[in-house]
């Protein structure tokens, strides 16, 4: 029987708090504790979005420049599209059974991955622990990140 | 193709030691598979997982995902990896007899 599995451990780093920043860092993480693969997220600046509990039901697809949309940059400006956009692109996923990103965290925490706030955004952001959504389960330094990823592979989104 | 020996039995897997024909399986090949799988028992609790596979496999012509399987299933996220450490969906289908599910989610 072939085994085909050699990553052991994976962290990924979400830098962005934008809809395609976000989602494919959820579906590595998820992918990988699919896998049997040990998975942790580590969510840096703008990234912190999508623990931020004001914010996380809010992610929206970046409309202004982003080429990869195929829209005039002009009308990615104008009020009311990014939301027209973005739920566009949310009830695409919603067919694939792809979760809203609050439920994927939740799901993704369930798995037993880690979920780990940046402590310099939190710093830079003015934020605290109670800002943050229940299912992180530090603010930690990079320092902190780097042992925690040690030993597997690191994947910057 | 490979084939192999569950309950004394020969079945065609495929390179992972996934079923290829569902209807070879039967519920003694289980407990084996599970053992090969890295589970040494299966409680009441895994064959709620196993049955389900089987039954989604039936009516969808593919295994469930982890998503479906935790809010359908009647088995939590957090417990369906306490039953299947190395990845639910995955585990459960090889144990359940069922072809590798292929999903990003």
């Amino acid at each position: 029987m072939a085994d085909t599995a050699t990553i052991e451990k994976v962290s990924v780093i979400v830098s962005k708090g934008s809809l395609e920043g976000i989602y494919p860092a959820l579906i590595m993480a998820n992918g990988a504790r699919a896998e049997g693969i040990e998975a942790e997220l580590f969510f840096t600046f703008f990234g912190l979005d999508a623990i931020t509990k004001k914010r996380w039901e809010h992610i929206k697809l970046a409309t202004v420049g982003n080429p990869g949309l195929h829209l005039p940059t002009l009308l990615g400006g104008v009020p009311g599209v990014p939301g027209l956009v973005t739920r566009q692109m949310e009830h695409k996923m919603d067919k694939l059974d792809i979760p809203p990103i609050p439920e994927f965290i939740e799901m993704i925490a369930d798995t037993g991955a880690g979920i780990y706030a940046c402590k310099a955004s939190v710093d830079l952001f003015e934020l605290a622990k109670e800002d943050l959504v229940e299912q992180v389960q530090g603010i930690i330094t990079v320092g902190e990140f780097y042992q925690h990823a040690a030993g597997g592979q690191i994947i910057y989104t | 193709m490979p084939t192999t020996t569950y309950d004394n039995t020969g079945v065609p897997i495929d390179d992972e030691g996934f079923f290829t024909d569902p209807a070879r399986w039967t519920e003694p090949m289980a407990e084996q598979i599970a053992k090969e799988a890295g589970i040494d028992a299966l409680t009441d609790r895994h064959w709620i997982v196993i049955r389900f596979m089987r039954d989604q496999y039936a009516a969808k012509g593919t295994g469930p995902t982890v998503r479906v399987l935790g809010k359908v299933s009647g088995v939590s996220v957090k417990e369906l990896y306490q039953l299947f450490p190395k990845g639910p969906a995955k585990t459960a289908a090889k144990i359940a007899g069922i072809p590798k599910p292929r999903g990003c989610i």
